[in-house]
């Protein structure tokens, strides 16, 4: 039998210190102040876009060009539209470049290249690029395909350069959700007498879809949000373009025209863009992940 | 009984022309019925995409089994410069189940692997020897992997149906996957399901996930899976360890009756398993085959020391 003093005393061995408490809620605390730090720009940047970009939007913000005019105040100096339709025909085309090359280098890498030489060679200069400032991916664009053919800005010379910035990304991004598949199905799919290429389009890619989704949606995010390599690419314009081979709006050369504005109307403007920008790439998200849902299930 | 055909069915050509596809076809669903056929109207042995002698093949006919022996001829396997399977001889007889036993690390599964030439797809893996289905060596230069493949299935340790297809996508899968989802898919797909004994528990839902079957079934669903593309051999690599008893047990009946239509070659770590379900039993040790002989008399009364100590318990 135990006494109470027998069973106190076997508590006491095993109660927590006094010391180990004390260390515990200072690391507690201290990883909560971080989080907290990181939250408040986040919020701010939140709070401000919508504070002053909604205030910006009304239909005609959606439904005309820029004019250039600014002696007017608000109502004459025009909406966005051709910035939204030029960020969404020149990021379309970037993604067309960039995507298919992307994947396709990945699925190389992963499925043929493994661990040769070349393979390693491709990883590293892959690396190379993601640190490339996208200021150079426009400056490399605008020495090959403006200066180097002697022609002028254009869309698609934008789309070229956004595609050399978003093909380290995807590529990167697919190449690790491909390693996640596991290589039970490869071999599976292999034993049951199918050639390789049938194994990749019908099992791998399939299977990694939900994954490399999210890779490239994070390209088209990055790119949509580029102005350097679109300043000396597409340039700018104040009309409505739907030919890739003229200059093209875009939204974050219209930012970034706008804010240096010496009216406040137009730098409104600015901050009315920035939301929508944001708010594009968010409904981009919203239906990117329906869709992967969707086809998990299926 | 049926006349054999012998030339009829050998094709000459590339697994993906057009002149093998149709004669796939044609075949494929006079073989093919909601019914399993029986055993001797199934004609012998296309290693489609073989490029092979009428006549070789048409020897080779006359047994008129469903499945097919294979034999294995100073069989060598490496990994990089490491030898794992060092020089075995090795017979399995048509439509007998060959269990394989022996310690964990003995090249059982590298062994097995080499019969469908999966072993080669471990980057740095080489097989030497040969291995013989029926008379046609799969090493031969002239062999289409692809085409050994389709002739010889494979059961893996883990039930592994393919996570983003539905029951039936994942039984079709090998038929789609070669080209040969034309005709009654259906039809191939349910009399699988059948074979496997799946069809009953499944026939209800065969559009949802497969991945949301239990073990055992996802296990017997893979076994449909390799059924449906027509295989003469089936390999299986410890098919039963990832399972519980009961879901083991029907996986044993099920190659108990699958031997009729195949070859079976099993590879297990559970002795009992392979008293139960094997024709004929072989211990591994070490890369080298030990003996090979009737089941019951490798567990009663083995040739070889080594095998008693290892069947007693006495070490492995």
């Amino acid at each position: 039998m135990s006494t109470p003093l027998a069973a106190d005393a076997r508590l006491a061995r095993f109660a927590v210190s006094r010391s180990r408490r004390r260390r515990d809620a200072i690391a507690r605390a201290s990883i909560l102040a971080g989080t907290v730090i990181a939250l408040i720009p986040l919020v701010l940047i939140v709070y401000y876009l919508l504070r002053k970009g909604l205030g910006a939007w009304s239909v005609n913000f959606f439904t005309t060009d820029p004019t250039g005019n600014t002696f007017f105040g608000s109502s004459g100096i025009g909406g966005i539209k051709s910035a939204i339709l030029g960020t969404i025909e020149i990021v379309a085309l970037a993604s067309a470049i960039a995507v298919p090359v992307g994947v396709g280098v990945a699925v190389w890498l992963v499925e043929y290249g493994r661990a040769s030489w070349f393979a390693h060679t491709v990883r590293f200069f892959v690396d190379v690029l993601t640190g490339v400032p996208s200021i150079v991916f426009g400056l490399f664009i605008y020495i090959v395909l403006i200066v180097g053919t002697g022609s002028t800005y254009a869309g698609y010379k934008g789309s070229v350069a956004l595609s050399l910035l978003m093909l380290p990304i995807v590529i990167r991004s697919a190449e690790v959700v491909l390693l996640l598949v596991p290589a039970s199905l490869r071999e599976s799919a292999l034993a049951l007498g199918a050639p390789r290429w049938r194994v990749i389009f019908n099992i791998v890619l399939p299977t990694a879809l939900p994954g490399m989704l999210t890779g490239v949606l994070l390209a088209i995010a990055r790119a949509a949000g580029e102005t350097a390599p679109l300043l000396f690419t597409a340039a700018f314009t104040q009309n409505t373009n739907f030919n890739l081979g003229g200059f093209m709006n875009s939204l974050p050369v219209q930012i970034y025209k706008d804010v240096t504005s010496p009216t406040t109307a137009v730098v409104n403007r600015a901050w009315g863009a920035a939301l929508t920008l944001v708010v594009m790439i968010l409904l981009l998200n919203l239906i990117a992940r329906l869709i992967s849902r969707r086809s998990r299930l299926a | 009984m049926t006349p054999i055909r012998p030339t009829s069915e050998v094709t000459d050509v590339e697994p993906d022309s057009g002149l093998d596809r149709q004669e796939q076809r044609s075949s494929d669903t006079a073989r093919d019925g909601l019914t399993e056929e029986p055993v001797h109207e199934r004609s012998t042995r296309r290693i489609t995409g073989v490029r092979t002698q009428p006549a070789a093949n048409g020897a080779a006919g006359i047994d008129a089994k469903a499945g097919v022996s294979v034999k294995l001829e100073q069989l060598r396997a490496f990994y990089g410069s490491a030898e794992q399977v060092k020089g075995i001889d090795l017979e399995f007889r048509a439509n007998e189940v060959t269990a394989i036993i022996g310690p964990s690390g003995c090249g059982k599964s590298t062994m097995v692997r080499c019969i469908n030439r999966m072993h080669e797809e471990i980057p740095g893996a080489r097989a030497e020897g040969r291995v013989l289905l029926e008379d046609f060596d799969v090493y031969d230069p002239s062999v289409d992997v692809v085409a050994v493949r389709r002739a010889v299935g494979m059961v893996f340790q883990k039930p592994n149906p393919f996570p983003t297809m539905s029951i039936f996508d994942n039984v079709a899968a090998g038929l789609r996957l070669s080209s040969r989802g034309r005709g009654d898919l259906r039809g191939k797909v349910e009399s699988a399901l059948r074979g496997a004994g799946l069809w009953d528990e499944v026939a209800e839902r065969l559009d949802e996930p497969g991945a949301g079957l239990s073990g055992g079934q996802q296990q017997r669903l893979c076994i449909a899976r390799s059924l449906a593309v027509d295989p003469e051999v089936i390999l299986m690599d410890e098919p039963c360890s990832a399972l519980d008893p009961i879901a083991t047990l029907k996986i044993e009946e099920l190659i108990d009756q699958l031997k009729r239509r195949v070859t079976i070659v099993i590879v297990t770590h559970n002795m009992q398993q392979a008293a139960r379900v094997a024709d004929r039993t072989a211990f591994m040790l070490d890369g080298r085959l030990v003996e090979v002989g009737p089941t019951q008399e490798i567990f009663t009364k083995p040739g070889d020391p080594r095998t008693e100590d290892y069947v007693t318990g006495k070490f492995g």
